[in-house]
């Protein structure tokens, strides 16, 4: 996500076309990322610290967004 | 002087920038981004463009090819480095420039002819300009509005590296009207207007950009 203080054009291009399209009461917008990397076998601590060390150096660029590990199941 | 320009896939503005450093009387020598090579330059131009199709963030992709770490070794010894537009957006994912470039503040791409100040002319890059000098260039981008936290953003303009500041109106949102920084050092300079589209009367906004690609040959003998 695009850290609190740096602007989010895109969000706020958002902001604006929901009351257009009659959705109310949004008082603010803020558009991200979204990865899903896939694994196989069970995702421990060495591969979350990995993940970590993607996150930070290729897919955020720290200086502008902050990011948030999550590990979810797959059937 | 050899200045090398690097075509990455999606660079649009390499061949502007060779035709430039040309006519500022050096030798230009194409790079190749998949490249461990430097061919002995002697400078650097990351041009303008949409290197990977910006894709992920403008310049993130690029950082990690092959030619950068070339770049970014041969930065660290000091020679000299001009990113302009995309070539800036490289230069700060590189980290060899702090601060970001998000998109424009207004949302829309702008291209207009920009009046800016250069501020700092003790960069191989600028020393061509008198110190304030106002100059016109052509400025053209979708995502160049330049931020950095406070503390940051004094450091640049404590220490005199912001090396050019945009004039009239800020066209794309950046902190500061800053449209161009430099390293500590000086030798990196990063640049959202576009100096090598201001090199021939015949097209764009004059020959205002021509001293961009003119200085060097001070520098090299400084």
């Amino acid at each position: 996500m695009p850290k609190p203080e740096i602007l989010d054009p895109q969000g706020k291009a958002v902001l604006g076309a929901l009351p257009r399209l009659g959705f109310q009461g949004v008082t603010d917008v803020r558009q991200g990322k979204r990865f899903e990397l896939e694994f196989d076998g069970d995702v421990d601590d060495a591969v979350l610290a990995e993940v970590e060390k993607m996150a930070e150096t290729l897919l955020s660029n720290p200086v502008i967004e902050n990011y948030v590990v999550r590990v979810e199941e797959t059937a | 002087m050899k200045v090398g320009v690097v075509t990455f896939p999606g660079s649009l503005d390499d061949v502007d920038a060779q035709r430039a450093v040309v006519i500022g009387g050096h030798e230009a020598v194409a790079l190749w981004h998949g490249d461990h090579d430097l061919r002995g330059v002697d400078a650097v131009i990351l041009p303008g463009g949409f290197s990977y199709g910006d894709y992920l963030r403008c310049g993130a992709i690029s950082r990690f090819s092959p030619v950068m770490a070339e770049v970014i070794e041969a930065a660290g010894r000091g020679m000299p480095v001009l990113g302009i537009c995309n070539g800036f957006q490289i230069l700060c994912e590189s980290h060899l420039l702090p601060g970001a470039l998000i998109r424009n503040d207004h949302r829309k791409f702008v291209c207009r002819d920009q009046r800016l100040r250069i501020e700092n002319n003790r960069t191989p890059w600028t020393s061509s300009y008198d110190e304030g000098a106002e100059i016109t260039v052509v400025l053209k981008n979708g995502e160049g509005g330049f931020v950095a936290d406070a503390d940051t953003l004094d450091r640049l303009e404590g220490e005199g590296r912001v090396v050019a500041r945009y004039l009239d109106v800020n066209p794309n949102g950046s902190m500061r009207d800053i449209a161009g920084i430099a390293n500590d050092r000086g030798n990196v300079v990063g640049l959202m207007p576009h100096p090598e589209h201001a090199v021939e009367s015949l097209t764009g906004a004059g020959t205002d950009g021509l001293g961009f690609f003119t200085g060097l040959v001070e520098a090299a003998f400084a």
